[in-house]
């Protein structure tokens, strides 16, 4: 009877855990099979055709690719560094929980409170305008606590015999830090770091009023001028385009185009993590 | 010489990490002022947009009108003086003629029964008229408003109540529908899989949180509200259903993860106590590991709730945005998210409606810092970690 009551239990639970994964099969399945026949050498190297109904996506590309790189610059060492206050330096308990509490508050803002501010400071404010600046700068921020929270979980689980032996070799705090326990923690901190480099590519509510441009067939030529962004582009070809059924593939092949790039980058974080783990057990 | 610049730069280099360690504060508190300042100067502001009054004849003996009833009034659906709300002691009763601009204001004969919508500067011109007390726009009035008219004249209607119930509805709605299965995941996860299964299902569930949010909105427009709009033979599939569904499959993950590591957190002693009275696994599991994760699993369940309400794209696409009080999950429904993006773009820089939807996010920001500190204080209680 127990036996009978745990088999049926488990197999409940088999089925509902493995029906997540056919979800997400499904969904991955879905757009690559409709986004397949939308993806051409011209697609991905085109301007956008007659409403976005013909042609390709390239400034849309080139312009995540551009948003991605300048969050990345902005959130990156700031990041990196307020990982290092917290685990190397903040001595003060209180002032590390104080702290880490105020990275998971700013971590747990839904992406649209963050567009708002975005455009409040940069667009408004400080008189950027819808550029990739504003865009990047708000995108930084959004993905700030998860640089954060890397690098500090990154930092955590360097052993602390590596420190002392390094401090007591007369090095200074910093100099253990930057050549002993950052070296070591690189391998997680980038792996992280790919991670939300998928995230960044993704967002689609901070950008909309910060950057992104409903149809600009051109490249940016500075900081301030607005681009097109993939997610965006999504967005507006499956609810707000010329001709909604017209796009319909445009939007496959854009939706496949996204989702390949945050696959790939899952894809290699997890490569990279697995590559890192067996070579320092070999050593 | 030398070791004092390397000095200087190594005392630069630490000041600038203590500098952006206090970083994450500072952000919240730009945030909170920026939303808050924005938003703010909107009670207080009057119920007319700005520049325009509200005329009605000096013989009127109404003091005042509310918002809604204005509308109303303006949209014919009130037609007679004595059916306003606050009509004083003595009303005319007689009906309303409604005119809209200034050329219809001086053409109306019958001026003692007249209201009407014209420029400030027009007001004092046409005879027999006052300005009518429109009032202000209230706290009341936003937070308890059904209606959400942002863009009717001559009184834009920001009641709230139907968006902020939508959104607690479809977020609510999708923890339900998740919760079974993020539960049994996370069971598998913890206590039943081996090596080879959890290498299948953990990246998965990565994965799964890793698909921008733009890409499950375009997923469910195209996939689940047909399905949703098929099996409930429904004129629209854009409801709060469909929303639920996506939004059960975005906050999966999240639950997931929080409830697999309060799973895993089980001290191995009371698992074998278990076992070793005779308890079999499954009785082990929900005797044992589920009720000492119990606070780990309400964590979870907090924090996906969170995601629900702040996810912006994913509703906005699917839950057909109508700002009506939801009655089923059958309706099309509007979140807060939804509304912000949907309409700050058409919102006039510093109008009534663009302050209305920074307040919005205000009072997103409220909720999820609230749900944040709640779940702080969870996990602090129970020593589990929060991601």
């Amino acid at each position: 009877m127990k036996k009978l009551q745990q088999n049926i239990a488990f197999w409940i639970i088999r089925i509902m855990s493995f029906s997540i994964i056919a979800v997400l099969l499904w969904i991955i399945f879905f757009i690559v099979a409709k986004g397949i026949p939308a993806i051409s050498w011209d697609f991905l190297t085109k301007m956008p055709e007659e409403g976005m109904t013909e042609g390709g996506i390239f400034p849309a590309i080139v312009g995540t690719l551009c948003l991605c790189l300048g969050s990345m610059i902005f959130a990156f060492p700031i990041g990196i560094m307020s990982g290092i206050y917290i685990n190397e330096y903040a001595g003060n308990a209180r002032i590390i929980r104080f702290v880490r509490m105020m990275t998971n508050n700013l971590g747990a803002i839904p992406s649209i409170v963050f567009g708002l501010f975005g455009m409040s400071l940069f667009v408004n404010t400080m008189g950027f305008g819808d550029s990739i600046i504003a865009g990047s700068l708000t995108l930084g921020i959004l993905v700030l606590p998860v640089v954060i929270r890397t690098t500090e979980e990154a930092l955590k689980q360097i052993d602390d015999s590596y420190r002392i032996g390094s401090l007591a070799l007369g090095a200074s705090k910093l100099q253990t830090i930057s050549k002993v326990v950052l070296p070591m923690a690189m391998p997680n901190i980038i792996t992280g770091l790919i991670l939300s480099i998928g995230r960044v590519s993704g967002e689609t509510a901070p950008i909309l009023f910060t950057v992104a441009a409903y149809f600009l067939p051109q490249l940016p030529d500075s900081i301030f001028d607005q681009v097109m962004a993939l997610p965006y582009h999504l967005y507006v070809l499956s609810t707000s385009g010329t001709d909604l059924e017209a796009s319909r593939t445009m939007a496959f092949g854009t939706a496949l185009v996204l989702v390949l790039m945050v696959l790939i980058l899952n894809l290699s974080a997890n490569a990279l993590r697995r590559y890192f783990s067996r070579k320092t057990k070999t050593n | 010489m030398k070791s004092g610049i390397v000095k200087f730069r190594q005392s630069f280099v630490e000041g600038m990490i203590k500098i952006s360690g206090s970083l994450s504060s500072i952000i919240i508190l730009l945030i909170v002022a920026f939303l808050f300042g924005e938003g703010l100067g909107l009670f207080g502001k009057s119920v007319v947009e700005e520049g325009y009054v509200v005329i009605v004849s000096k013989d009127n003996p109404i003091k005042a009108i509310s918002s809604n009833d204005l509308k109303n009034v303006f949209d014919h659906n009130i037609t007679n003086w004595t059916q306003l709300s606050e009509k004083g002691e003595k009303s005319l009763n007689t009906d309303i003629v409604v005119a809209y601009n200034i050329d219809q204001a001086f053409e109306v004969e019958n001026t003692k029964d007249m209201i009407a919508f014209v420029p400030r500067e027009y007001a004092a011109e046409i005879d027999n008229m006052r300005i009518l007390d429109c009032g202000n726009i209230s706290l009341e009035d936003f937070f308890l408003g059904k209606e959400w008219f942002p863009t009717a004249q001559p009184a834009p209607q920001f009641g709230v109540l139907p968006i902020i119930l939508g959104t607690l509805w479809v977020s609510f709605a999708a923890i339900i529908i998740a919760l079974p299965f993020a539960l049994a995941a996370a069971v598998y996860l913890a206590e039943l899989s081996d090596k080879k299964t959890y290498a299948m299902l953990k990246p998965a569930v990565e994965l799964l949180s890793g698909i921008p949010s733009v890409v499950y909105g375009f997923f469910g427009l195209i996939v689940i509200v047909p399905i949703v709009q098929k099996t409930f033979g429904l004129d629209v599939g854009e409801t709060a259903l469909s929303g639920a569904v996506v939004l059960a499959i975005m906050a999966l993950p999240t639950i997931i993860t929080i409830a697999e590591d309060a799973m895993r957190s089980t001290p191995r002693m009371m698992r074998e106590a278990s076992l070793a009275l005779g308890a079999s696994k499954w009785q082990t599991i929900y005797k044992v590991v589920i009720p000492h994760s119990a606070s780990g699993i309400t964590a979870a369940v907090v924090l996906g709730i969170g995601r629900a309400i702040g996810e912006t794209m994913a509703v906005l696409m699917v839950t057909g945005n109508a700002a009506v009080m939801p009655h089923t999950l059958l309706e099309p429904i509007r979140t807060i998210p939804a509304s912000i993006a949907a309409e700050l773009g058409e919102a006039p820089t510093g109008g009534a409606h663009y302050q209305a939807l920074f307040i919005l996010a205000c009072i997103l920001f409220l909720i999820t810092l609230c749900i944040n500190l709640i779940v702080d204080r969870i996990s602090s209680k129970s020593k589990i970690k929060s991601r």
